[in-house]
């Protein structure tokens, strides 16, 4: 990390720690520290979008699938199976892994317009899946009375206990990734994105690097479902549809594909967005998000980190 | 059941795999028309046969057109919608990235189908068929009336877009902007025109599927992304670009479906499609009539 | 460092009867040679003749339709392009293929790919062995950017470079992954006359280094002066090799190059 990432974590990681005591103590806004744990969660999944589709450039809109599968493994493993959630979580990213592994091999051969098509067909199979498998998901309707998390024998009951614990993966996930990024792999996976036959002649092995990319990013969406799934405790398929697919790409592309903070800024700002704001549009919140995908696409392609100064921008990765 | 005989059964499958596949072919040529012209995959090609179906209620309901009327006035309608795709949208991401393409045309896609849910609502609609009547019975399965009707418009759509292309100056100039785009405009071939030409033929040929097919099959606010998918299915199982083998695969599709609708499990007959997709992007990207060599040379 | 035989019977490659076909088109018609190790190998023809489809088929962006391409004996044809720069066949690009928006210094740290190893767990979690690594591979870079003159222009994108210097940064990543064979496509195409010379002096040094060099190249006085051998191909045919002087009277090759202007 750069210096001057090193002062953003500083500041991100005060503002974070500080802001639930200043959130919740305002009636009005107390529930923010909610919605807060909510967007940590979708930071963990937009991260890992960051890294496959803003640095090495490979579409995938499939993250809700591996979003779900985390979900689901972690629901059915504890519910049905009574299973610790911490070791729940492993397994639902295990899984994910594996099947991000054997659907990337073949898919991230393709690019652009290909590549997006398969990912989301393979997202709507998912989909399907846990809609039809009643028996092992609830189908429809869906799955409730799913445990809730402990910490050190301790049950997480208080939003704020969650709050602190969501954002300490994100800020450790955060320092992975960006470690990734300063490194022979970062670079490598960048220069992916920009030449490929390039990276390839100067011994990238692309293939590789695409799928082990693919993989981590399918593993962080199943770490953050796994999360989501015990923080609310029920779940139902329509949290992993390709809207949210959609949605997750939406966030990063607000704040910035090229870059971790704009990952991390873009999703905050969606999440309330979307929890917050958007409800006045009720079912019509979907015009809005189109409307909001659209204008971003076109205008803002870079998004609102692309907007910082251009000599402070061109120093950071 | 019971007075179904097996074989009567099959060729009942059989049939309406055969209808809604050539719907699926209609779809995949509104793709391939996109695509040739401009290497664009237009995500948002379900929801112009979403919108087909359902402008067609809107003049056969509201307006109180006869049927056949609102046929052509539901394909012009959304073939409208098609140039002002282009026109407002595509037009104006002429430099960004293959990316950015995407998004934009899915947002277009979300805009389509959140319009369409603010007009007509999360219900289901009906239409009715061409033309009325009993369905016919042959050897024990019933082929309805609109059935004959979707061969027929698909029919003459094909019909129509081989003359278009082979015999028109505006269909050559087409294929040749598709071909090679700086040479055709070195020619004097207006590019940019024929990209919101082949917006506006691909909606209008989406929207001509989506009236087919309403009366069978009811049309909703949501139907398009599943309906775009499968097209996009036949689209690449018979090599992208390619007319008729977009024909063939959306049958080899529609047939799929119908019979794992019929003998292995209705729940998953949309996978099947989907599935049938994956596997011909993964092994054969050039498509089943599509030589290796030529989809090297194109650019993905 | 091995012992560099000049001799011309120990060729570090060796093109055996290679084909490429394009559908149609052929643009290798069974190009059989062999470049001597540790020589300036010019590779000379109209366009079009198949020189950059050559330099494809070598480092596997390509692979040949027929024939068999062997690296210091072993047959690599088919291999896939990061295995051959790891066995040690490194290139540049006719149209500049640099990674426009990482730095120039990135440019070439990315050259040490294949020299090392760290990956995802090591690099993410900031092993020391990949610390260590990664302060090789910026000092490593650096001598590199300082061999071929590039060190102050080190934090600049390297799309930010004017056309020239973006040719020598390529062949400076090039040269970081530690080539025993560089292909140079067309290195002095859009440079002026004092940039050409410089090159040219370049190339000599990386020659000196003992690294073989192979390069396409229009700028015949360049070639002249600079390379050792040239082998000149014709619509895919191999028209004629010798020493350049040989070269310049070949009545095959004058005609080669007048029939075509
Ligand atoms: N990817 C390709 N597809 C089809 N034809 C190609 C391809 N690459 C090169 N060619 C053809 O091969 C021939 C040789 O091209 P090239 O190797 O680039 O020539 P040179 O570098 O000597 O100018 C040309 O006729 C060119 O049109
Ligand atoms: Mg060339």
């Amino acid at each position: 990390m750069t210096p001057r990432d090193w002062r953003i974590f500083v500041i991100t990681a005060l503002f974070i720690g500080f802001f639930p005591w200043v959130v919740q103590p305002v009636k009005a806004i107390s529930h923010y520290v909610d919605v807060m744990v909510f967007a940590g969660i979708f930071t963990i999944v937009c991260l890992g979008i960051s890294l496959l589709m803003g640095y090495a450039g490979q579409i995938s809109m499939a993250q809700a699938a591996f979003f779900g599968i985390g979900a689901y493994t972690s629901g059915i493993l504890t519910a049905r199976f009574g299973l610790n959630p911490w070791a729940a979580m492993p397994a639902g990213a295990l899984l994910a892994a594996l099947v991000a592994w054997v659907v990337g091999i073949p898919a991230l051969r393709l690019k652009g317009h290909y590549l997006a098509m398969a990912t989301l067909g393979f997202g709507v199979i998912v989909h399907i899946v846990l809609s039809e498998e009643v028996a092992w998901t609830g189908g429809p309707s869906g799955m409730v009375d799913i445990p809730g998390l402990q910490v050190v024998g301790l049950k997480l009951k208080s939003e704020l206990g969650w709050y602190y614990l969501v954002w300490t993966v994100v800020f450790l996930v955060l320092l992975f990734c960006f470690h990734i990024l300063h490194s022979r792999v970062g670079r490598a996976l960048r220069a992916i994105h920009e030449e490929e036959s390039a990276a390839e002649a100067m011994g990238v092995p692309t293939a590789r690097y695409k799928v082990q990319v693919f993989v981590l990013s399918a593993v962080l969406a199943s770490l953050a479902g796994s999360f989501y799934t015990h923080y609310v405790t029920c779940l139902n398929p329509s949290s992993f549809n390709l809207m949210w697919s959609i949605r997750f790409i939406l966030m990063v592309m607000v704040g910035g594909m090229q870059s971790l903070w704009g990952a991390l800024l873009g999703t905050v700002l969606m999440t309330f967005v979307g929890n917050e704001w958007l409800h006045v549009f009720a079912d019509f919140e979907v015009l809005v998000y189109g409307a909001i995908l659209l204008l971003v696409a076109l205008f803002l392609p870079k998004g609102l980190v692309s907007l910082v100064p251009r000599r402070a921008a061109a120093r950071s990765i | 059941m019971d007075s179904f005989t097996f074989g009567a059964a099959l060729l009942q499958y059989t049939i309406s795999g055969l209808t809604i596949g050539v719907i699926y072919a209609l779809v995949a040529i509104g793709y391939n028309i996109i695509y040739n012209v401009t290497e664009i995959i237009n995500f948002a090609q379900g929801e112009f046969v979403m919108l087909g179906g359902l402008f067609a209620v809107f003049f056969t309901q509201t307006i109180q057109l006869p049927v056949s009327a609102a046929f052509f006035a539901a394909v012009i309608v959304t073939g409208c919608v098609g140039f002002a795709m282009e026109r407002l949208v595509i037009r104006r991401a002429r430099s960004s990235t293959v990316l950015s393409l995407i998004i934009i045309t899915i947002a277009v896609s979300i805009l389509l189908k959140g319009s369409a849910m603010f007009w007509w609502g999360k219900n289901p609609y009906s239409l009715p068929a061409f033309s009325s009547g009993r369905p016919f019975i042959i050897a024990g399965a019933a082929v309805q009336r609109q059935a004959i009707w979707i061969f027929a418009v698909s029919a003459l759509v094909v019909i129509c877009l081989t003359f278009f292309f082979r015999r028109s100056a505006y269909g050559k100039a087409m294929l040749a902007s598709a071909d090679n785009p700086s040479a055709a405009r070195m020619v004097g071939i207006p590019v940019r025109q024929m990209i919101l030409l082949s917006f506006t033929l691909s909606a209008a040929i989406g929207a001509a599927a989506g009236v087919s097919i309403t009366p069978i099959s009811l049309m909703e606010y949501d139907r398009g992304a599943l309906l775009g998918l499968k097209g996009f299915g036949a689209a690449v199982l018979g090599g992208l670009g390619q007319f008729f083998g977009a024909l063939v695969a959306g049958m080899v599709l529609g047939l799929a479906e119908s019979f794992c609708a019929g003998y292995l499990s209705s729940g998953y007959k949309d996978a099947v499609a989907l599935v049938l997709l994956l596997l011909a992007l993964f092994f054969k990207p050039e498509g089943l009539f599509g030589s290796r060599e030529a989809a090297k040379l194109k650019k993905f | 460092m091995e012992e560099i035989s000049k001799s011309p019977a120990v060729p570090i490659l060796e093109l055996r009867e290679v084909q490429m076909q394009f559908g149609g088109v052929t643009a290798l018609r069974g190009i059989s040679y062999g470049i001597p190790s540790g020589i300036i190998q010019a590779v000379i023809g109209p366009n079009g003749a198949g020189k950059t489809t050559l330099f494809h088929c070598v480092s596997g962006l390509l692979s040949p339709t027929s024939g068999e391409i062997l690296f210091r004996g072993r047959p690599i044809g088919g291999l896939l392009p990061h295995r051959i720069a790891e066995l040690g066949i490194s290139r540049t690009f006719q149209h500049v293929a640099l990674f426009k928006s990482m730095t120039v210094f990135e440019n070439v740290m990315l050259g040490r790919h294949p020299r090392t190893r760290s990956g995802f767990w090591a690099t993410g979690l900031r092993f020391p062995s990949m610390r260590r690594e990664e302060r090789r591979i910026a000092q490593e870079a650096m001598y590199y950017l300082d061999f071929v003159g590039l060190a102050d222009e080190a934090e600049l994108p390297a799309g930010a470079l004017p056309l020239g210097k973006q040719k020598i940064l390529e062949i400076a990543r090039a040269l970081a992954t530690e080539p025993s064979l560089v292909l140079l496509d067309e290195p002095a195409g859009g440079l002026n006359m004092r940039e050409t010379e410089e090159l040219g002096d370049l190339i000599r040094r990386i020659s000196e280094t003992g690294t073989t060099v192979a390069l396409v190249e229009h700028d015949m006085n360049l070639v002249m002066e600079i390379s050792h051998r040239v082998l000149v191909i014709h619509y895919g045919e191999h028209l004629a090799t010798g020493t350049p002087d040989e070269i310049k009277d070949h009545p095959a090759v004058i005609e080669a190059y007048l029939g075509e202007g």
